[in-house]
């Protein structure tokens, strides 16, 4: 067997490539910039895109967390994390404040991030075009000729089927006046995170071969009409089981005995320092307690 | 005094291919009707000039591949016209040749100032969206964000065009080829333009619903006051609709006139077949 002997896996020249790629996304916030998507050791659509990003962008000094839905310890973060940490000898962290470089899937963490921290997403559809217009072709020219009828037209049709505008994820958003992006399946929750962020937030699709980004201090607009304006998730008399925060993501979870809803924070490291600060003893067991039903 | 007219098309050629010396020239005496037999070339549209004036409904008619259509998806910038000059005079002034302006302004003119009905309902509409978005998309595209506003003047003008209000929820791919292209209509109409180019618009739909679309044609341009330049290889539509009309033939106007001038008396040998094979 060949052993590879890179840092972080890929060779200078390709993650050159993939830097150049994201210089340019930086230049031009929002706007998809193809790039040379990359053989890695896990499946096309299982976060390649922002596995290269984070691979690219590594050093030796870097502290890496990766998140997936919120969680630290879900199979694939854990792998993703693994596989850097093999190929670069870099400290991994579940401490969002320490992190200097965070991969994450569908969320972006309840801390608010600096500007030492930069934020990969990994995205499937970077196209917030694609399911009006198949093609590339066309939907590289409707954005050249800033034409986004099609993304308002996904909303207007939603309202007049449903009442209200209802994407549960992926709301599109227009990134500093000029593009509209997919701001990659992230709940509306955080759509307000990625404007005017202190941190730099990368978006990568491997499959779908494209790099964007949202440079630190852009405005990012979530598309809404005048008379029905963009609303997050309402989590209103709500709060986390474990921690009791009322300001978080929540996930909705079942009982499995009693069937019965209950709350939980989605940003599981969040959730698990706001116990260990409120309740440095007592908060272990009885957390171990919550956690055996779950 | 003379009126100036609304639109100006001067000149409008489409080529598809590379052209020859020999079809290039005036004369162009090497083309089987439309194809330059040496260089393989189709002239679709050959130096076609016209005025479309306030209020008018021009007809264009003539056989299959004789360029009509090609002529209105240059017109309404779905294809790129190879030469010729098209001026539109409408409330700002805008004298430049808008087959050559920006990509973006041609959009701009496309959504604001022209409403188009395809033959083929497929190419106006998105089959699988509702009625009533279908018709708002053309002004969300003009830029209104107003839900309420939209959906009023859409629900107003599907009622317009005979849809009956608990379908405009459904979408086109559920209804049949009369309110198809009914919706065509109704978004064609959205933002008010003051030309509409209607392509073959009756064609493929019974006698009924043809003279159901007609009428409907005929209320809104007394209602509106909208330019047309319909298109039709059916001359009936044609004698209904049109106040004058041009007859087509290999991509060139052999004939113009008023409608019942060309009808009562055609003057090319083409046009008094045509006329003389309605009967």
């Amino acid at each position: 067997m060949m052993q590879n002997e890179n840092f972080a896996y890929f060779d200078e020249g390709a993650k050159k490539e993939i830097r150049r790629a994201t210089l340019k996304a930086v230049a031009i916030p929002g706007y998809q910039v193809p790039f040379a998507s990359r053989e890695v050791p896990i499946g096309r659509g299982w976060g390649t895109g922002g596995l290269q990003l984070t691979l690219s962008l590594i050093g030796k000094e870097d502290i890496l967390k990766v998140i997936d839905q919120g969680a630290d310890e879900s199979v694939n973060a854990v792998s993703i994390k693994k596989f850097v940490q093999k190929t670069t000898n870099v400290r991994c962290t579940e401490e969002t404040s320490e992190a200097t470089l965070i991969q994450s899937r569908h969320r972006i963490p309840e801390v608010p991030l600096t500007k030492e921290q930069i934020i990969v997403l990994q995205v499937p559809e970077p196209e917030p075009l694609r399911d009006i217009e198949k093609s590339e072709r066309k939907t590289k020219a409707l954005h050249a000729e800033e034409e986004y009828s099609g993304a308002w037209l996904k909303l207007f049709e939603q309202i007049m089927m449903h009442g209200s505008m209802t994407t549960d994820a992926d709301h599109p958003v227009l990134v500093n006046g000029r593009y509209v992006m997919a701001p990659s399946p992230i709940p509306r929750f955080d759509n307000k995170k990625m404007n005017q962020s202190d941190a730099l937030i990368l978006l990568g699709a491997g499959r779908e071969k494209k790099i964007y980004a949202v440079p630190p201090y852009t405005d990012v607009q979530s598309l809404a009409f005048e008379d029905y304006t963009f609303r997050v998730e309402n989590f209103f008399g709500r709060s986390c089981r474990l921690c009791g925060s009322t300001n978080t993501f929540l996930d909705e979870l079942i009982e499995e005995e009693t069937k019965k809803l209950y709350y939980q924070c989605n940003d599981t490291s969040y959730c698990m320092s706001l116990l260990n600060e409120h309740d440095p003893i007592d908060a272990l067991p009885k957390e171990k307690e919550v956690l055996k039903h779950v | 005094m003379f009126e100036a007219p609304l639109l100006q098309v001067k000149n409008l050629s489409k080529i598809y291919g590379p052209t020859c010396p020999k079809c290039r020239t005036a004369e162009k005496e090497t083309l089987i009707k439309n194809y330059c037999a040496s260089c393989r070339t189709v002239h679709a549209c050959r130096d076609i000039s016209f005025d479309l004036f306030e209020g008018e409904i021009l007809g264009i008619v003539g056989e299959s591949g004789s360029g009509k259509s090609t002529l209105m998806q240059c017109l309404y910038f779905d294809q790129e016209a190879t030469t010729g000059e098209m001026i539109l005079n409408h409330e700002t002034d805008m004298d430049e040749n808008l087959l050559t302006v920006s990509a973006r302004k041609k959009r701009f003119i496309r959504n604001n100032k022209f409403g188009m009905v395809y033959q083929n309902p497929i190419y106006g509409l998105k089959m699988d969206y509702s009625a009533i978005s279908n018709v708002a998309e053309k002004m969300i595209a003009a830029g209104n964000r107003n839900v309420r506003e939209m959906e009023e003047k859409g629900n107003e003008l599907l009622q317009k065009v005979n849809i009956p209000s608990f379908r405009v929820k459904d979408a086109p791919e559920q209804f049949s080829g009369g309110m198809q292209q009914r919706v065509q209509i109704a978004k064609a109409l959205s933002n008010h333009p003051p030309i509409l180019f209607l392509d073959e618009i009756t064609t493929g739909l019974d006698l009924s619903v043809q003279a159901n679309v007609l009428d409907l044609m005929k209320d809104i341009q007394v209602e509106f006051g909208v330019s047309m330049i319909v298109v039709s290889h059916d001359l009936a539509v044609i004698r209904m609709l049109a106040d004058r009309t041009l007859v087509m033939l290999d991509g060139k106007v052999i004939e113009e006139g008023l409608t019942d001038q060309i009808l009562e008396d055609p003057q090319h040998a083409y046009t008094q077949q045509l006329v003389y094979s309605l009967i």
